[in-house]
């Protein structure tokens, strides 16, 4: 189902790649404004308390500081920090800084100085006396009658009518069932029931939240931010300072990485208010350990999970029940749990669904989005139970999977009756390659006979045993029927394009990308095109780079704009040539038709000095209907060393159905990102919580991010398909390589020795306690 | 800020030349507070810095416009603030910029010469092996230091060389691989 193309489906470097390998490249902390001032955020040190009083004089008279804001000093206006479509479908539990803490590393008070250290000594003579309030750190805590209320403040709400209890620190609740659960588990020949944890966990872009704030000639307030939503930041910024929209400009430079957790805004309200408050350009650029205990996390999900199934292999129910912490604050709390919910099970064929989520306030750090945004949790449960089904009924789980996954042309209802924060779209299956998935990682990884020789050794008492897991993955392209993305696009006088967007390049290679598409559109090579991303001055909108959108979504925006373009330049070209416009072909930047040839300089040259002259140049706007899955298989091979408890990863092999890969290395690269992000979250990286709630390993010594040396051999296959509804044929690949290590890991685990770890993350120590004492696995 | 860039004696940096872990100590500079002076040579151009006692060499070059030099957590643990200390790569983050007196820095930006990228900069281009760019100039820095003391490394020595850089984008495999791949044209 490949097409024929010249600009895309090719590894082409980087456009944006010079700049970056010769350290040329500017993110926001690469600039320094005259007078610029060093923001500094007073934290809180306890997980509930309120601010009884706050002094703050010492701190003002200290030499250097320009500023010290506390609650005091700006705008009461609740908002919410998830960078999301308008109205949010999130709570409205945030203020610039409020007189109540919510967690350890909650803002307290901020201070602009002109240095570093003096807004660092500002901070210490800040005198806080606060009133201790009980804390609660579990959900289910959160959840009993009497339990702290995290939000008691009046203001409290969501924009849309949603279930939003925040007395009984309720974030969210999402409900969802197709046939009858009860009848078919009654129907069944084998049922499981069982619970699974995930965990806390950070995205660890290197690039901290930065931003530069100042107010321009005009006095217009300038934010230069390290974000995956310019757009939304300028949307919520404004609704938090009060600003009118148009008063604010925000500037994405290049940006570190983001993972999500740049789908948020973490401190360009605060920086902002400084500059509002001092006249300044105010830098502020979070520390690492604030990067952990203050920015976004992975929310930790308590799953519950039953399911079952016929001795043919039939799927007769499956009953999600999901519990969810979101922290603090309210942001992405339900939108993720919808994720968990609509993007695990329609995969699999079952009559009977049920769904039912909720997400509680806690006094812990705050979650947020994180590529893979809630399937990754209930994925593993997923992954998990599909396997012990397999093996109750006798069948190899490669075989079981295959039968029971989705198909090209079959819809599953699921879409349509659980969206995000509403209904979802009906949609059926376009292009699906994941049968082909599932035998190349069978061939890849030798599963036949791998799972048949460690299955054999499984009860023998080696100290090192060896175990093979598979598992499918789904994801979407966007949200449809919600997200928008617009690009432009305009002919200069070399036969050059600019092709502005305000899709947002966080260092996937989305400029590239989207300059691929535009160059398969035009007939030109992709050097021809000079993207720009992102600027809310001079881009059209777009949602953002989130929800595996960019690619699908912007690049339709982009393909559309391009597609105009060209329709322009034929036009122009037909006058040109005094021949019929459907004659012509545009192709290596050349106009041909009728015996005659024009370059594109020349047909630019002509529209914008000599004859009908106009800038030949378009902008198009892209919504979609549907949200085509990408899909994927995983094996995973390891080697579970029984006295230590410590588990190596052999090899790892994915095959992804992304459709097209617009440019295969760097969709590759997307996979192999976020494998070994996952396989690093399913075997180590955890906060670990003192007793108050205070994040104990906040710092890369002791939240350990994998080095080239901890990367197992990893098998990266791409299945190419064509979507239909996508530009060239595209399909997202950004998250969904990140939810198979925990299913896959774990059925390895038990391959291995017949253990099921459902309590992630497989450190050394819980899985020595578990083969110690199964029932704790 | 307080740098002076001349184009005096152009003595490069001889990163090519000098073995990873075999540099001389190099003179502690004396510590003269409120400020002091140090001269040294950056990227080949010899540089005059007014620094205080405690500076942070990271800080000295991002603030005279080295902004290549990146500080992903200033506890000496991603790397990303990688630069070459007489050859050496140093994280600049815990490097006091008073010790570099006299010392032969190379940055990110010294790479390039007469605006030809070197091999290792093509090479990463090629592989696909820059996501976000935040880690690739300490990636690269830490590479270029590996081959110039060990041009044929093996695949082990490669990953040992790069432990202390962090990358959450990419995985590391197409880092690897460009590296072999300039390796490998070397010879």
């Amino acid at each position: 189902m490949t097409r024929a193309f010249r600009a895309v489906g090719k590894s082409a470097r980087k456009l944006d790649g010079r700049g970056l390998v010769t350290g040329r490249a500017t993110y926001t902390d690469d600039i320094m404004l005259p007078g610029m001032l060093q923001g500094a955020v007073l934290r809180s040190p306890h997980a509930h308390a309120r601010i009884r009083a706050i002094d703050t004089r010492a701190a003002k008279a200290m030499p250097g500081v320009h500023a010290v804001l506390t609650w005091q000093d700006v705008p009461r206006i609740p908002f919410t920090t998830a960078g999301q479509g308008h109205p949010e479908p999130s709570s409205y539990d945030a203020f610039i800084l409020d007189r109540k803490v919510r967690f350890v590393g909650d803002r307290v008070a901020a201070v602009a100085a002109e240095t570093a250290p003096q807004a660092q000594a500002a901070l210490a003579a800040i005198s806080v006396d606060y009133e201790i309030l009980p804390a609660v750190f579990t959900p289910q805590a959160a959840r009993q009658p009497g339990a702290p209320v995290v939000h008691d403040e009046p203001e409290a709400m969501t924009p849309l009518p949603l279930p939003y209890e925040p007395q009984r620190n309720l974030v969210a609740r999402v409900e969802m069932q197709l046939g009858d659960v009860a009848r078919g588990l009654a129907g069944a020949d084998h049922v499981a029931a069982a619970e699974f944890s995930s965990h806390y966990a950070a995205h660890c872009a290197l690039e901290r939240h930065s931003a530069v704030t100042w107010l321009d000639a005009d006095g217009r307030l300038v934010i230069r931010c390290s974000t995956q939503v310019p757009f939304h930041v300028r949307r919520i910024v404004a609704r938090a300072l009060n600003l009118p929209v148009g008063s604010i400009r925000v500037i994405k430079p290049r940006l570190g990485g983001g993972f999500g957790g740049k789908q948020e805004i973490i401190i360009e309200d605060l920086c902002a208010a400084l500059t509002l408050a001092t006249r300044r350009p105010v830098r502020m650029v979070l520390t690492r350990a604030e990067q952990f205990m203050c920015a976004r996390t992975r929310h930790p999900q308590e799953v519950r999970l039953r399911s079952g199934v016929k001795r043919d292999g039939t799927i007769t129910a499956l009953e999600l029940q999901v519990l969810m912490n979101s922290g603090a604050y309210g942001t992405h709390g339900l939108t993720v749990l919808c994720n968990s919910g609509n993007k695990v099970l329609p995969l699999y064929q079952c009559a009977n669904v049920r769904y039912v989520g909720e997400t509680a306030y806690t006094n812990l750090p705050v979650g947020g989005a994180y590529r893979g945004y809630g399937a990754t949790q209930s994925a593993f449960a997923v992954g998990v139970q599909l396997d012990e089904l397999a093996q109750a009924i006798g069948m190899d789980t490669a075989a079981f999977l295959r039968r029971n996954t989705l198909r090209s042309g079959q819809g599953s209802e699921i879409f349509r009756a659980l969206g995000e924060g509403k209904a979802g779209v009906a949609q059926a299956i376009g292009s699906c390659g994941l049968a082909e998935c599932l035998d190349q990682v069978l061939a890849a990884s030798g599963w036949p006979e791998k799972r048949a020789a460690y299955l054999a050794e499984q009860k023998t008492s080696a100290r090192h045993k060896r175990g093979i897991g598979i598992t499918t993955l789904m994801q979407g392209s966007s949200i449809p029927e919600v997200d928008m993305a617009a690009a432009s696009l305009k002919l200069n006088d070399d036969g050059s394009f600019n092709l502005l967007m305000g899709a947002t390049d966080l260092g996937t290679g989305a400029d590239t990308v989207l300059s691929q598409i535009a160059a398969e559109e035009l007939g030109v090579a992709v050097e021809r095109i000079i993207p720009y991303s992102s600027d809310t001055d001079l881009t059209p909108f777009d949602v953002g780079a989130y929800a595996s959108s960019t690619t699908y979504l912007s690049g339709g925006a982009v393909q559309k704009a391009a597609r105009q373009v060209r329709g322009q330049i034929l036009a122009a070209a037909a006058r040109m040539l005094g021949v019929a416009a459907e004659t012509l072909t545009l192709s290596d930047g050349i106009v041909r038709g009728g015996g005659k040839s024009l370059a594109l300089a020349e047909v630019a040259q002509y529209t914008l000095y000599t004859q009908d002259q106009h800038q030949i140049a378009a902008h198009a706007s892209h919504i979609t209907h549907q949200s085509p899955p990408p899909f994927a298989a995983h094996v995973a091979e390891i080697e579970l060393d029984t006295m230590t408890g410590r588990i190596t990863v052999l090899h790892y092999v994915s095959a992804t159905d992304c459709g097209t890969a617009i440019n295969p290395a760097l969709a590759q690269g997307q996979v192999e990102g976020a494998v070994l992000n996952g396989i690093s979250f399913a075997l180590n990286e955890e906060y670990l919580f003192s007793a108050g709630g205070r994040m104990r390993n906040a710092s890369f010594s002791w939240y350990r991010i994998p080095g080239a040396r901890d990367l197992p051999r990893l098998t990266t296959i791409l299945v190419p398909t064509y979507e239909e509804s996508g530009p060239c044929g595209a399909k997202s690949v950004s998250e969904i390589g990140i939810n198979g290590a925990l299913p896959v890991i774990s059925n390895a685990v038990w391959c291995a020795c017949g253990l099921r770890l459902r309590h992630a993350p497989f450190t050394p120590e819980r899985v020595w306690r578990a083969l110690r004492q199964p029932s704790a696995g | 800020m307080t740098a002076r860039r001349k184009p005096a004696t152009r003595h490069r940096a001889r990163a090519g030349r000098t073995a990873a872990g075999l540099s001389p100590a190099g003179t502690r500079a004396t510590l003269a507070p409120p400020a002091l002076r140090i001269t040294c040579s950056v990227n080949g151009w010899h540089q005059e810095f007014t620094i205080a006692p405690n500076d942070l060499l990271l800080d000295v070059l991002r603030r005279a416009g080295f902004t290549g030099v990146k500080e992903g957590c200033r506890e000496a643990e991603c790397g990303s603030c990688t630069v070459l200390v007489d050859g050496v790569p140093v994280t600049a983050c815990y490097y006091p910029a008073a010790r570099a007196a006299g010392k032969v820095i190379t940055t990110i930006e010294g790479l390039e010469r007469d605006g030809q990228l070197q091999r290792l900069q093509e090479s990463f281009l090629d592989a696909g092996a820059v996501q976000c760019g935040f880690c690739t100039p300490g990636m690269i820095l830490a590479a270029h230091a590996l081959l110039a003391h060990v041009p044929q490394p093996t695949d082990e020595e490669i990953r040992t060389a790069l432990d202390g850089n962090l990358c959450r984008c990419t995985g590391y495999v197409k880092i690897l691989a460009a590296v072999h791949a300039a390796a490998g044209r070397k010879a």
